[in-house]
């Protein structure tokens, strides 16, 4: 599997870069309004939920997407790891282009990125034993060792001992010790590359904590480069290494994780930060409320997206004007910003 | 891969011999005890209703006499007892022995000279026949299409489902005659006929269900690690859905006997063989009921209405299961 020219070309490339990522979903409609539309010569209806993201994500490195429910980073991370086909844009792993790569690339792809559900409850087959849903990827990919493995994984995901967990079925596992299997089923194929879809969010309070610091000796010890999505910015900022807040299928800001949390710039981020509650009375905080609701992600707004609910709306330009994700001069951290507020410093990503 | 810059917890594994045969989990042998695990869970929460005990004690007993019916038949079911004056046609009959101590036939002698008792035990192949036959490949056929539709549904599934519906639009007994009126009179064909209509209904809930399934994460977590659509729908789907193809077959076992028999009551029915069927309709060109022959027709009747009562006893159980909101 590894050809001579692999570590070179991994060497030069960061892990995984996206650039320019659509997904649009066509709105399902009836045959009759289908036709309809096609005499009337109007275009069909798409969903924007993922409309342009570009960025990088190097080898050991952790990024966060965070966002509103309904604002793409869902279906970015599915397509992270091909489970939607993009509509535009690129997506490349290790320098090789997965929207063309051939069968054997894409079998080195699927060996090298796995993805962590949300909800464990529907993320394990109710009819498969834990042996057989942490043998199924390597069966599928002829990895020798199958057992030897699977009680590696297990261990690693604290399911001692593992023995004792081969013949169980999910539903005589709490929500945690299921977590704990989708977790060994991700790394049982030893990845390089993981997306977690909200991995704790289903998970009682209680529980999380121990999953989380599983999660983090997993990134660490693995070497993984990891996609957290979430909306909580309190765990991101406790898991990652790098932040993206998305917006209606856009990257609105993305920087190091501190900067942005200390330091957040556009309104929309503020706003998001100033949502989170702070455990200390005495913190008085200019609390920036958002209004309304996130927008029409199927008549897109003109301009940029948020200026709708903007709390620092500067004019016409705001409603005209696609801002892009730049640098902007009035910062001088590697952080990236598409809004009007700032000057550009020229620098386009 | 570029295994040599990271550190793996599997390293020490993969460095290790292969040959590590006698350490792997033995899979046939765990799958197969897997597998009576689950039959042996599934049988217990089946038998646990009385209802369902007796339907699968009658369906057994009828497999039983079905097996063993030249055993158990004292004489051919097609075979004259007596000749008439007038030759081949005779219209009259012996009465069952329990009514006429004359008599040495069971339940008496059609007006053909044929012994009742012996046709009902042949018949009771025919009808286990046409019922299992008729249930595999309903509930076989059905969970396929379904499946397929399902899972991938778009151009796949708008296609099935069209055939679909317009094998909803044909009712069940006209068309069965009318498919047998054409092919010929014969078992093989009325079971044909019947297969062709009912799969639509289980390929239907199927493919609803398929349609559920194939958006749940673990189908997801599947195809992220690379599965293949064939994978999917054997390791995934398929299981998910079995309880419920199983249910299917068991109502398919109760229609395919009704609609044989109906077929047959019409005259359609095999001449060569004898199913219960046939004989009401016998019985009903000789007449019968009103020369007060009752024993001709009661029996056969009973029986239909057992097997019947027991499939859709067995199936209703198998739903309970499936579907614990029921109970």
């Amino acid at each position: 599997m590894s050809d001579t020219g692999a570590p070179d070309v991994s060497d030069e490339n960061p892990l995984l870069r996206v650039e320019g990522l659509q997904k649009h979903f066509q709105i399902n409609e009836g045959l009759i309004s289908s036709l309809l539309r096609a005499t009337m010569g109007k275009e069909a209806d798409y969903v924007h939920a993922v409309d342009g993201v570009s960025f990088e994500l190097e080898r050991g490195e952790t990024l966060g997407l965070a966002g509103e429910s309904g604002c793409g980073k869902t279906t970015t991370g599915m397509s992270l790891v091909k489970l939607h086909e993009p509509t535009d844009g690129r997506i490349e792993f290790r320098g090789m282009d997965l929207t063309e790569s051939d069968d054997e690339e894409l079998d080195e792809f699927r060996q090298n990125a796995q993805m962590i559900f949300q909800d464990p409850f529907e993320s394990l087959n109710p009819r498969m034993t834990v042996y057989d849903t942490l043998a199924e990827p390597l069966r599928i990919h002829d990895i020798e060792n199958e057992t030897a493995r699977i009680r590696r994984a297990l261990e690693f995901a604290e399911l001692q001992p593992p023995d004792h967990y081969f013949d169980q079925y999910p539903h005589e596992l709490s929500g945690g010790q299921r977590q704990r299997v989708a977790i060994a089923r991700a790394l049982v194929l030893d990845p390089d590359f993981i997306v977690a879809d909200e991995p704790v969010s289903m998970l009682d309070v209680s529980l999380r904590a121990g999953v989380l610091s599983l999660m983090e000796r997993m990134t660490e010890e693995f070497n993984l480069s990891v996609v957290y999505i979430s909306h909580d910015l309190s765990l991101l900022r406790h898991m990652c290494d790098r932040l993206a807040i998305m917006y209606m299928g856009e990257i609105v800001e993305k920087g190091a994780t501190e900067d942005i949390i200390e330091n957040p710039q556009h309104p929309y981020t503020r706003s998001l930060i100033n949502a989170v509650p702070v455990p200390d009375p005495d913190v008085g905080r200019e609390r920036v409320e958002l209004a309304g609701e996130v927008g029409d992600a199927i008549d897109v707004p003109s301009g940029c997206r948020f200026h709708g609910r903007c709390s620092e709306y500067i004019g016409d330009i705001c409603e005209t004007d696609s801002p892009s994700l730049e640098q902007k001069a009035e910062f001088d951290d590697d952080r990236e910003v598409s809004c009007h507020l700032y000057d550009s410093c020229g620098k386009q990503s | 891969m570029a295994t040599q810059d990271k550190s793996s917890i599997f390293a020490d594994i993969d460095e290790g011999e292969v040959d590590q045969e006698d350490e792997n989990v033995d899979r046939w042998r765990r799958n197969l005890r897997l597998w009576r695990e689950t039959l042996a869970k599934q049988w217990r929460m089946l038998t646990d209703d009385l209802m369902v005990r007796l339907a699968m004690i009658t369906i057994a007993f009828f497999m039983i006499v079905a097996v063993f019916a030249p055993f158990i038949a004292p004489r051919g079911p097609l075979t004259r007892q007596y000749e008439g004056d007038a030759g081949i046609i005779i219209a009259d009959w012996v009465e069952p022995s329990f009514l006429s101590s004359e008599s040495e036939y069971l339940l008496g002698t059609t007006a053909e000279g044929f012994d009742i008792f012996s046709q009902l035990v042949y018949g009771s192949r025919a009808a286990l026949l046409v019922g299992l036959v008729a249930a595999v490949f309903t509930a076989g056929i059905g969970t396929l299409v379904g499946l397929t539709a399902g899972y991938y549904g778009g151009k796949i599934d708008d296609t099935l489902m069209r055939i679909v519906d317009f094998l909803y639009g044909m009712p069940l007994l006209p068309t069965v005659i009318i498919l047998v009126a054409l092919m010929g009179p014969s078992l093989w064909n009325i079971l044909f006929a019947i297969i062709v209509l009912q799969w639509r209904s289980t390929a239907r809930v199927i493919r609803s269900q398929a349609l559920s399934l194939r958006e749940r994460p673990f189908v997801k977590a599947a195809q992220v690690a690379g599965a293949s659509d064939w994978h999917i729908i054997s390791r995934h789907l398929a299981p998910n859905v079995l309880p419920l193809s199983f249910l299917y077959g068991a109502f398919a076992i109760a229609w395919a006997i009704l609609a044989e028999a109906g077929v047959s009551f019409i005259g359609l029915g095999d001449p060569n063989t004898v199913s219960w069927g046939t004989m009401l309709q016998s019985s009903r060109a000789y007449s019968a009921l009103d020369f007060g022959a009752w024993w001709w027709f009661i029996p056969p009747g009973i029986c239909i209405g057992l097997v019947v009562i027991s499939g859709f006893l067995i199936g209703r159980g198998y739903e309970e299961i499936t579907n614990p909101e029921l109970r």
